[in-house]
């Protein structure tokens, strides 16, 4: 087990979307600083558990907490959250630097200092220059890198993404793992990825937590949990074979 | 090659077929009348175009159309984005629900209640009074923009609404953790989704507008508040000036077309519909001038639409409602009139989805992105100018016509029918046709690539996606038939009565109290058929946002 | 469009269905709505008619006269009616230059209406006079005389648009007979009383009714209704010096109508007693021939008109095109 203090946890954090749907029900903890990635089947509640923790769902008990603040019950614009979702992280009329700018300051007012923030985060991105097009003319791996630079200039401590990269080409998909490595190397966010490509995980998540029928089923380092003989039972039929086991 | 070209043509075939039934149905009107006077029609013509007083209502009624169809939208927009930014808001599906009233309701039961309440003796003329100000009248220009909005602000909001709602839910969340406020929330995210929504409905408010006939004549105060419509009426009933009705109607549908026309180039298309939305509520700070002035709208938008019904409401309490109920006549009459209602209904659905799918399959052929083609502006507009042409033109000229090969009378509810279908089609339309669109964004390629088509398809995916959709568009267009009085008064006798029928019926007999009573069955009947329609839209498993 | 096919052949098939099952005595009379409504003349007409016949009497009914006359332009000549019932003679004349109507050939010394009766081919069933009713509730001193009423300033009226309404026309009709080429002018003062004009008669007396306007124009035996089924005294019919204007109510028999015998008996019938009892308290006119018993005493407190004014159809045909454009012009300004 690792020394980092669990920054974000949720305790018994219980959920229904429908009176007749299943309650789920979630109790983990992210480590502060670390990425952490929420792997499991489709349907296992691993966007809920985002959702919740972002605040675009309501709990209907339990508690969110980071650091020593409970934010179970803080509307959306106070909680310290970046999100980037799959698609749709950008206003399409908007240029781009605005949809960037509005990391900074919502009512797209900028001051001169401001202005070089938003420039940089677009470089450190490697979109310099990008600033005067439209999302539209941007390709989704470009759009994604737009959300990032919006996220650093944010400087939110948490960022979750909502399978950010599943859309995109294999190739395509490790270059934006690596940009979001990069950016968390620097600014060392508690960063919580959804996604259902195990692979990602293991390419630059220091943890996992999976995820069944609406709770968690296992947590620990990737290296061991997602590793085809040491993962537990649940996980294994998850995985499925080995590739280039198969008989 | 060939089964499967006949297969793509179906959708295309379906939406003619529909443009066509109601090409016909308007033009049915106008060929027989036509044929009887003919000859001089030339002369007829010019001399209609160079009477002033057809100038005038032409101006008149375009100037009334214009500026009701304005002030709805201006006052529905406040009132939609209070709505949307407040999804908690006590009372919203009631307040919903009373905003798909106002439509069904029969003109001249709106327009006495609004009287009773902006009239000059009505309630806040004698609240002013009391208190010693001046109530000012609204006979003229104001009543009529009074009544209008009351008919078409809360159609707006619903509209605008279902806009906001086909937002990505990721703007909508957006939005919020980027801590935008209420301005740039609004410019950014809700304006340009309500935006194309209100132009889609500017276009349906101002024909409906056009034809406005009792509004005009009862709130106008006298013949300077003039319109087309009653020009065409007069020619058509009291002179029975065949050759100068069409004319007059056909004036009216080439300036109203035209007119739609530029509306529609300003940025409306039949794309946003008025489902409600199913955005998920979250926790949202709101400031407290946000909560007040929302809170303040809102009521203003209600009270505005609610009052004329407790009008209605008072008035038919004190009529005899038992005794109304038991006679033979009510009770005929609310059958005949669900009865012709549904069938209306279940028409103008099938109507609507049948242009939908032409819109449908256009839409797929260019990849659901980039402008419409020209058949897909048509389709829209070719639904919405039924409006335009005076059921009491495509009544006559189709008495014309049936006299000669059937009996007039068993063909009274078939042409009840078919006419109240046509004039429910554009606003049925305009709930099918987002829907589908989405729906065949979303599983065209799948369904093709599985040859899922025809009966299959729409059993299997066209009915679970669009059944919202269509239970809406079902419900409203047999609340809109419900109130319906145009064609039973052309084709009208013992045996065919409808609920407004029968109201107009006993205003004409002294009998003012039982027409109130009847108002209020009527108010019934619609706001419980709503109810329905709301509870059977709803989705049994909650449409969920975000993947798992 | 399946559905389209299925109604048009099952209306096919009715109509052939009912043509099959005509009854051999049959009477179709034509007739405006609140004739046939329950509480109004027709069932009682069609009970006290079918005793003296072996006979069915339909009532076939539209909106009102003026939609009478248009059923039957619409129809084309060709129409089910024997007898056509409703109609008032600001329309006798156009519908006898239609060529729809054959003369009655019967006498009518029975109908007893001011002004006298003498037309070959319509015969009047009730009459009315148009007046001026107020609210005496909330007018005080009711005008006694048109010039008071268009000179005085004591509330406003609610009236009815002469183009889509007979009393409209009725009370253009009016003015027009007592000003004659003055009209115009009469017209300005009218104007200035106005508060509304309704399409129809139905919206300006329901306005009245609603407290929102004091008086209205309707007819002399408004108030009897008022009396008899509400037991109120409350609205009164103001008694106009230089008389008021008549509306006299007619039927006649169409061309097809004339080969059926029972159309004549039924036009004599309505000159009967048996006939008129029931028009006076269904109706709410005055009957145009003798009833076997007087008439509700109620109906004695109604206005009396010292003199009833009347055009003639000729003259209302000639004319009304241009005497609504008259009245339309002052009344737009």
């Amino acid at each position: 087990m690792t020394e980092e203090t669990p920054a974000l946890v949720c305790e018994d954090l219980r959920f229904r979307y429908a009176r007749n749907s299943a309650e789920m029900r979630f109790d983990c903890a992210f480590a502060e600083g670390e990425i952490t990635a929420l792997v499991g089947p489709s349907g296992s509640g691993k966007s809920t558990l985002i959702n919740l923790i972002a605040g675009f769902e309501i709990a209907a008990s339990g508690m969110i907490r980071f650091g020593e603040s409970d934010i179970t019950g803080a509307p959306v614009s106070e909680r310290p959250v970046s999100m980037v979702f799959q698609e749709n992280n950008l206003f399409s009329h908007m240029r781009v630097f605005d949809n960037v700018a509005l990391g900074v300051a919502p009512t797209l007012r900028l001051t001169g200092e401001e202005r070089d923030q938003v420039e940089t985060a677009l470089a450190s991105v490697g979109l310099a220059g990008y600033g005067a097009r439209l999302p539209g003319e941007l390709s989704g791996g470009e759009r994604q890198r737009v959300a990032l630079a919006r996220v650093i200039v944010r400087r939110r401590p948490i960022l979750l993404l909502d399978e950010a990269f599943a859309s995109l080409g294999p190739a395509l998909r490790h270059e934006m793992l690596d940009l979001l490595s990069s950016i968390h190397d620097e600014r060392r966010m508690t960063t919580v990825m959804v996604t259902h490509f195990p692979e990602d995980a293991r390419r630059i998540a220091a943890r996992t937590v999976f995820l069944a029928d609406g709770a968690v089923v296992a947590e620990g380092p990737t290296a061991t949990l997602l590793d085809h003989d040491m993962a537990p039972e649940a996980v294994r039929s998850y995985l499925g074979e080995k590739a280039g086991t198969a008989g | 090659m060939a089964s499967m070209m006949r297969k793509r043509a179906g959708p295309d075939i379906a939406a003619s077929l529909a443009a066509l039934f109601l090409l016909l149905l308007a033009a049915g009107a106008f060929l027989p009348l036509l044929f009887t006077a003919l000859p001089g029609a030339g002369g007829r013509l010019t001399d209609a175009l160079g009477d002033p007083v057809i100038w005038r209502s032409l101006r008149f009624t375009l100037v009334q159309a214009a500026l009701s169809t304005g002030i709805s939208l201006v006052l529905a927009v406040p009132v939609a984005a209070a709505l949307h930014e407040f999804r908690g808001f006590p009372g919203r599906d009631l307040i919903l629900r009373l905003f798909a009233l106002p439509l069904a309701l029969p003109q001249i039961v709106a327009v006495l209640a609004i009287v009773g309440l902006y009239g000059e003796r009505g309630v806040w003329s004698r609240l002013s009074d009391s208190i010693g100000l001046d109530f000012p009248s609204i006979y003229g220009l104001t009543g009529i923009l009074i009544a209008h909005v009351f008919f078409n602000m809360p159609l707006a909001v619903r509209i605008a609404l279902g806009g906001m709602a086909s937002m990505p839910s990721e703007y909508d969340r957006l939005a919020h953790q980027l801590g935008m406020g209420f301005a740039a929330r609004f410019r950014h995210v809700l304006w340009p989704f309500m935006r194309p929504a209100l132009m889609s409905s500017a276009s349906l408010i101002f024909m409906l507008c056009v034809t406005s006939f009792a509004v005009v004549l009862i709130l106008g105060g006298g013949p300077r508040a003039t319109t087309l419509e009653v020009a065409i009426y007069q020619a058509l009933t009291f002179d029975f000036d065949v050759v100068r009705a069409i004319l007059l109607a056909l004036i009216q549908v080439v300036v109203t077309a035209f007119a739609y026309s530029l509306l529609t180039r300003a940025g409306g298309s039949v794309s946003s519909g008025f489902t409600v939305g199913v955005l998920r509520p979250f926790a949202v700070r709101h400031t407290a001038t946000g909560y007040l002035a929302a809170a303040l709208v809102v009521s203003f938008g209600v009270l505005f639409v609610l009052t004329p019904f407790v009008v209605i409401v008072w008035r038919g309490l004190s009529a005899d409602l038992a005794g109304l109920v038991l006679q033979a006549s009510v009770r005929r009459a609310v059958t005949t009139s669900l009865l012709l209602g549904t069938l209306s209904a279940v028409l103008a659905v099938v109507i609507g989805l049948a242009f939908a799918a032409g819109v449908t399959r256009r839409a797929a052929a260019r990849r659901f992105s980039g402008p419409q083609s020209g058949a897909e502006r048509l389709f829209g507009q070719m639904s919405s100018l039924i409006l335009v042409v005076p059921p009491v033109v495509i009544a006559a000229g189709w008495f014309m016509v049936i006299r000669r090969f059937a009996d007039v009378y068993a063909a009274a509810p078939v042409m009840v029918v078919t006419i109240n279908a046509a004039m429910a089609v554009p606003f049925a339309i305009r709930l099918l046709q987002p829907a589908a669109l989405s729906a065949a964004e979303r599983y065209d390629r799948l369904c093709r690539q599985l040859g899922l088509t025809g009966v299959a398809r729409l059993r299997l995916v066209t009915w679970p996606l669009l059944r919202r959709a269509i239970f809406l568009a079902f419900a409203f267009s047999l609340a809109l038939s419900l109130g319906d009085l145009g064609v039973i008064t052309i084709f009208g006798s013992q045996d065919v009565q409808t609920l407004p029928y029968l109201i107009m019926q006993r205003m004409g007999s002294y009998r003012t109290q039982d027409a109130a009573g009847l108002a209020l069955i009527l108010c019934v009947m619609t706001m419980v058929l709503m109810m329905i329609a709301d509870r059977g839209s709803e989705p049994n498993r909650v449409e969920r946002t975000s993947r798992s | 469009m399946h559905r389209q096919t299925l109604f048009a052949l099952s209306a096919i098939a009715l109509a052939g269905f009912s043509h099959v099952a005509q009854a051999q005595d049959k009477l179709t009379v034509y007739t405006y709505e609140s004739f046939t409504a329950e509480w109004g003349p027709g069932p009682k007409v069609k009970e006290a008619f079918e005793a003296t016949c072996e006979c069915e009497v339909d009532f076939v009914s539209v909106a009102d006269g003026v939609a009478l006359l248009n059923r039957l332009r619409l129809e084309g000549g060709r129409t089910d009616a024997d007898i056509v019932l409703g109609l008032d003679t600001n329309l006798t004349a156009e519908a006898k230059a239609s060529g729809f109507f054959a003369p009655h050939g019967l006498s009518t010394d029975a109908i007893d209406i001011p002004g006298g009766w003498s037309d070959d081919t319509f015969i009047p069933f009730d009459y009315g006079y148009f007046a001026v009713i107020y609210d005496t509730e909330a007018i005080e001193n009711p005008p006694t005389s048109m010039h008071d009423f268009l000179k005085g300033r004591e509330g406003m009226i609610a009236i009815q648009d002469p183009r889509t309404s007979t009393p409209g026309l009725g009370l253009m009709l009016w003015i027009r007979k007592i000003y004659g080429d003055l009209a115009p002018e009469a017209y300005e003062e009218l104007q200035k009383r106005v508060l509304t004009v309704t399409p129809g008669w139905s919206e300006s007396y329901a306005l009245f009714t609603s407290g929102e306007v004091p008086m209205v124009l309707s007819y002399t035996t408004s108030p009897a209704y008022h009396m008899i089924a509400d037991d109120t005294d409350r609205y009164q019919a103001a008694a106009f010096s230089e008389g008021h204007y008549m509306q006299v109510e007619v039927a006649g028999m169409t061309t097809k109508g004339a080969d059926n015998p029972l159309a004549a008996k039924f036009l004599d019938f309505m000159m009967s007693p048996a006939f008129q009892d029931i028009i006076p308290e269904t109706n709410w006119m005055l009957p145009a021939a003798a009833t076997s018993e007087p008439l509700d005493p109620v109906f004695g407190k109604m206005v009396q008109p010292e003199k009833s004014l009347l055009f003639t159809p000729e003259e209302v045909a000639e004319n009304r095109e241009a005497w609504v454009k008259e009245w339309l012009g002052v009344m737009s300004r």
